[in-house]
């Protein structure tokens, strides 16, 4: 293990600029898909808040006795798809009208007899804001005898199902895209690393070295390359996020960094990647010399 | 020790051995000699396993070159010194961690490495120079530390290819009393050279190819013989 740790070490010392030339390429390699998956991160957030909002709201008919409401609520709340039933009452629904349409205030506040219904206003649970389950809670409210109407902005949430679905699928390809980018140019730079250590791997061979003994070193040394192309390319992602959100703090106070889950995991990738690049490269090597 | 039967080896552009037999003895000293292309340097190659044979059977210490797997290899290796005229020592390592490294890469105790290493350091005339990278010393030198790093794991057989095309006359004589010395300890030499000089000043065996085939054998009746000049 000595052995394997200083050999490795020994590589960086020999070559210090191609090592550092393998790390920068490795780290901006991963610094593109990091910044990717920064603007896609930010992008999934923006689509999640706007998924908090997809509501559907139930009319009650008047003079619906409020034991049925309360037992069609903790109905509707058992449904799968429902995070939170709220019953707004008629006198609650004229209140929140005053508060919030405020351009309506004086029409409401001249009113001697409250035109709105009381309702069941229902969230749905991650995973259940889109069109299909939305209409399939909506059309299970209508199944009430006391629920006049039901409406929940289906235009809307198709809309917003179309969003998410492009979102989703350009963030795949694009995704799949960069990473693929990313593994060839690290397997390139492995792979000169390893040609411009030929020599000293056939005198290994000479001397005896198996080829398990000559891959080692090279695969602690891609992993090692691979940890700190990881880390500069966390190290720029960050650095280009302060820079981007001190310039423009006001229109992207929402935006937010890469949770410390996908920075590992973007670390990990790097190790993975120059495991996996110095693997294929120095075993191609080993067979064909 | 080393039994080639009918040994061809084809390239693409042509043959380089056809139908070579010959065999080497436990002990024997043996030139290889004849012009570049003759053949030599295939033979070589065929005994430490670089290259497997067109045709024909070669034995080397046990092993069958022709069915020698990439695990056997470095076994094979590791029973064979072997010496090229350019050296081959990494350059970023001293003396002594050029000949320390051959038995690193055999898994050998690290606390026997150093005594082993000063040994045959010393054998060759360097242990004073132990520290010195491969850049600091003479072409004779260098090429001591690459015959202490083929000795270091106390081969039976040394393989030297044109050891002294590099060398001045007086490194040449030098690095070739070394190997006369390694032989005379009971190692087997097997060394292609150019210089007809040395193979006249002994009466070693002497094999010489032309066009890869041998056209003279001095020993191929007594395949021992030779020990004196």
């Amino acid at each position: 293990m000595r052995l394997l740790l200083r050999e490795s070490l020994i590589a960086f010392r020999r070559a210090p600029l191609l090592s550092a030339l393998s790390i920068i390429t490795i780290g901006f390699a991963l610094y593109a898909v990091s910044l990717f998956g920064l603007v896609a991160v930010n992008l999934r957030a923006a689509l999640h808040s706007v998924e908090q909002r997809v509501e559907v709201v139930a009319y009650l008919l008047r003079g619906t006795p409020a034991e049925t409401v309360a037992l069609a609520s903790q109905d509707i709340a058992a449904f799968p798809e429902v995070k939170r039933v709220t019953f707004v009452s008629e006198d609650e629904a004229l209140r929140l009208a005053r508060r919030e349409l405020v351009e309506f205030r004086d029409a409401y506040r001249d009113l001697t007899v409250n035109p709105l219904p009381a309702s069941l206003e229902i969230e749905l649970r991650d995973g259940y804001q889109d069109a299909e389950h939305t209409a399939a809670v909506a059309d299970r409210l209508r199944g009430y005898g006391f629920v006049d109407d039901v409406r929940y902005g289906r235009e809307w949430i198709e809309n917003l199902d179309r969003l998410r679905n492009i979102a989703a699928l350009v963030g795949l390809s694009i995704g799949i895209a960069f990473a693929a980018v990313a593994i060839v140019i690290i397997g390139v730079t492995i792979r000169i690393a390893v040609l411009q250590r030929a020599r000293e791997i056939a005198i290994m061979r000479l001397v005896g070295a198996t080829n398990g003994f000559i891959r080692g070193p090279f695969l602690l040394e891609g992993a090692l390359k691979g940890l700190f192309g990881g880390l500069l390319a966390v190290g720029l992602c960050y650095g280009t996020y302060q820079l981007f959100r001190g310039q423009v703090a006001l229109a992207t106070s929402g935006i937010i960094f890469l949770s410390p889950r996908l920075l590992a995991l973007g670390v990990v990738f790097g190790i993975l990647i120059g495991f996996g690049g110095s693997a294929v490269s120095v075993g191609r090597h080993l067979r064909n010399v | 020790m080393i039994r080639f039967s009918r040994v061809s080896k084809d390239y693409p552009k042509g043959a380089a051995l056809r139908e070579v037999s010959l065999h080497v003895a436990k002990g024997e000293f043996v030139f290889l000699t004849g012009h570049s292309g003759a053949g030599k340097s295939t033979i070589l190659k065929l005994v430490y396993g670089e290259i497997h044979p067109t045709g024909g059977d070669v034995r080397v210490s046990g092993f069958n070159i022709a069915e020698l797997s990439p695990r056997d290899r470095p076994r094979l290796r590791r029973r064979l010194g072997i010496v090229f005229q350019d050296f081959r020592l990494l350059d970023d390592r001293t003396a002594e961690e050029n000949v320390a490294f051959a038995l690193e890469v055999t898994g050998a105790r690290s606390e026997t490495i150093s005594p082993r290493v000063m040994r045959v350091l010393t054998q060759v005339g360097l242990a004073a120079k132990a520290h010195a990278y491969p850049q600091e010393l003479s072409g004779g030198e260098q090429q001591r530390v690459a015959i202490a790093r083929a000795l270091v794991n106390d081969p039976a057989i040394l393989i030297a290819d044109e050891p002294t095309g590099n060398l001045d006359e007086r490194a040449t004589r030098g690095v070739f009393q070394l190997i006369r010395e390694i032989n005379a300890s009971g190692t087997c030499v097997v060394m292609a050279t150019h210089d007809l000089d040395l193979v006249r000043q002994t009466s070693y065996r002497t094999i010489e190819l032309r066009d890869g085939s041998v056209v003279f054998d001095s020993g191929a009746e007594d395949s021992r013989q030779g020990e004196t000049e």
